[in-house]
């Protein structure tokens, strides 16, 4: 197997200018500062290809923002990304250079179905325009190509010629599917792309996404905030707080042997099918502001483990077990 | 133990333009005195204008049409506006979805929760009512109350409001709180710190508890009995145990088998084929049938009557006996 995708020392902050009043303040010797929110900070992993790698966190976490960074519609502070060994962003605004080759073969869908569609498209355009842009086809095999595309995500021929409002909302997340397909990915990248669906329709999605990765030998960065859907279809599950990674391992070790205290809590605090009354034991306090995050480890003020040193030193990433790491000081 | 809510055929209709949609048709269930009942459906179902039919507040163009709400045994649909108004925020007390839209951005926490105090006890000091409130935010589990009553809401995170909401709602303690989807918006983490303080007050204080959610899980843990609607009807509803363990119904069937938990990893998850049907061209006959898999040719005609298993079972279809075997 080999990795299809490097995430290597990714960083991205977003940076609030400081208005013209504090500017003309700090003339007269006040000093503020400009707010920097680091969203994602100095994450690494690997993808390698045919594997489903679950991002699990809170809201606020970096989650969505590294997901969009791979998918290449958001440029990078610092790090670095390769796709296929190939370096495919630029490190800021003013350097990033579309690479379409590349581009085109990460693609991303997203998590609100209704307004990620243009209502005021046909599907048959909405799907065919990325493909005919690039090149991919041309303009009189549109229909075929579409009707294609259409019965590989369950959608009937029919679908063509409608607006996106006349459909459902698993309808039209197949129809964001389906554009994402066009221009034959190999990589996808899926934000909550099922949270925004009702219950019965989710299970129907996410087989769409199992039989997709079987058919055109997909590989799937999945994020979303619900831990039952990433237990069921991830190989891999990266967890993540505060804009960085706490702990990555394989699906089967991380749900049977969390490290992390905050992966205990998370996995913990999941409603299950259990009809014990189970005694919740909610994880003190709220996820600290991004903008001023605590010193040292920053779930300490969170976690009932937490000693001295959490409050002082940054905990290392290391190898707790085989392809098992973890943060956090009670390893060492 | 006594009943402190009992609804009994319950019809609210709205007549819009488009059409007449029956959002809630014909539906009867009881609470008992502290006792927690999970409402789950998915969007559309109608669990949502259930609750808002009890507290009264339906709006044009829709209306209960027929059925009975009666509430610690004083008939809820023949009160006049003032009684209800008194019996909200009072006896009778809602929680939303979306903890950033219930409160008043503009006036702070404790104007907004002394409020509530004082349109139902005139006589009340505001020493007094401002010392209740202070407590019951500890009772949430908010840390310094009397310093973050003088907050506004902005100054809170979205589980700290929801906790605002939830203390308001118990201030008097009320014999019923309608909660709606109490934890959709928040983040894992923060929804369980909310279950259990909501487990641990309807303990402390013997309120009772409707819970409307979209997810089974969420309810399989605390509520003692369940009720499943869909499209309008409540199909099947039971204890706890009888709901997630022996589910009868193929929609509730179909429902917690599609969980991902309950399937094999990587393996497909059970689906129920289909979508929810628009509730403006309901099918014929149960409205389920198109996607049921247990469909029978009586499904397409008539609609399924509620029957009775045992005291606490009641189930709406016509083939589910052979689903049990």
């Amino acid at each position: 197997m080999t990795d299809i995708l490097k995430v290597l020392q990714v960083s991205k902050n977003f940076v609030k200018p400081i208005d013209i009043a504090s500017k003309v303040v700090n003339m007269f010797g006040n000093f503020y500062n400009q707010e920097v929110v680091h969203a994602v900070d100095n994450v690494s992993f690997n993808v390698t290809s045919g594997e489903v790698v679950g991002v699990v966190g809170e809201s606020g976490c970096g989650k969505s923002t590294l997901g969009r960074m791979i998918a290449g519609i958001l440029p990078l502070t610092s790090g670095k990304l390769d796709f296929h060994d190939q370096h495919y962003s630029g490190f800021d605004e003013g350097n990033y250079k579309h690479n379409s080759h590349i581009d085109l073969k990460i693609q991303m869908i997203f998590q609100d179905p209704f307004s990620s569609l243009n209502p005021r498209q046909k599907i048959i355009d909405i799907i065919s325009e990325a493909p005919i842009h690039h090149k991919l086809i041309s303009k009189k095999d549109k229909k075929y190509f579409v009707k294609d595309i259409l019965n590989k995500v369950g959608l009937g021929t029919d679908a063509m010629d409608r607006f996106p409002h006349q459909f459902s909302g698993g309808q039209r997340q197949r129809i964001g599917i389906a554009r994402a397909l066009a221009v034959s990915p190999e990589f996808i990248v899926c934000d909550e792309s099922i949270a925004a669906l009702d219950v019965s329709i989710q299970a129907q999605v996410i087989n769409l996404f199992l039989k997709l990765r079987q058919d055109l030998n997909l590989t799937y960065l999945f994020i979303s905030h619900d831990i039952g859907v990433i237990q069921h279809i991830a190989d891999r599950v990266v967890v993540m707080y505060l804009g960085q990674i706490v702990e990555t391992a394989s699906s089967d070790e991380i749900f049977s042997h969390p490290n992390h205290p905050y992966t205990k809590a998370l996995l913990q605090g999941v409603p299950t099918l259990d009809t014990k009354k189970k005694i919740y034991t909610p994880i003190k306090g709220e996820i600290p502001s991004p903008i001023n995050p605590p010193s040292g480890c920053y779930f300490h003020p969170r976690c009932k483990f937490s000693t001295n040193k959490c409050i002082t030193d940054k905990p290392s990433y290391k190898e707790v077990s085989p392809n098992h790491f973890s943060a956090c000081h009670l390893n060492s | 133990m006594e009943t402190i809510l009992e609804i009994k055929n319950l019809k609210t209709h709205f007549f819009t333009k488009a059409g007449l949609i029956k959002a809630v048709d014909d539906i009867s269930f009881k609470i008992k005195k502290g006792e927690i009942v999970g409402l789950v459906g998915e969007s559309g179902s109608g669990k949502s204008i259930t609750g808002f039919s009890i507290i009264g507040l339906i709006d044009a163009p829709g209306r209960i049409v027929s059925g009975s709400i009666n509430f610690k045994n004083e008939p809820l649909l023949n009160a006049s506006s003032n009684r209800m108004q008194s019996l909200r925020g009072n006896r009778l007390a809602m929680i939303f979805q979306d903890p950033m839209m219930t409160l008043n951005p503009v006036l702070r926490i404790d104007t907004q929760m002394i409020e509530t105090i004082k349109a139902h006890d005139k006589n009340i000091s505001n020493q007094e009512a401002f010392r209740r409130c202070r407590d019951t935010l500890g009772l949430v589990g908010i840390s310094s109350p009397e310093e973050r009553m003088k907050a506004y809401p902005h100054q809170f995170s979205g589980g700290m409001r929801q906790r605002v909401c939830i203390a308001i709602a118990m201030l008097n303690k009320p014999d019923l709180i309608i909660a709606d989807e109490p934890t959709t918006a928040l983040d894992v983490t923060i929804q369980g710190q909310v279950i259990y303080e909501m487990q641990e007050l309807c303990k402390k204080t013997g309120t009772a508890l409707l819970w409307i959610t979209h997810d089974l899980a969420v309810v399989a843990g605390i509520a003692s009995k369940i009720c499943v609607m869909y499209a309008g009807r409540i199909v099947e509803q039971g204890s706890v145990d009888d709901i997630i363990n022996k589910p009868m119904h193929p929609y509730t069937i179909g429902l917690i088998k599609s969980v991902p938990s309950q399937n094999k990893r990587g393996e497909p998850l059970h689906q129920i084929e289909g979508m929810v049907p628009s509730m403006l061209e309901l099918p014929i006959g149960c409205a389920f049938h198109d996607r049921c898999t247990e469909t029978i040719e009586n499904c397409k005609i008539e609609k399924p009557i509620e029957t009775n298993q045992s005291d606490s079972r009641v189930i709406r279809c016509f083939n589910f006996k052979d689903i049990r075997k």
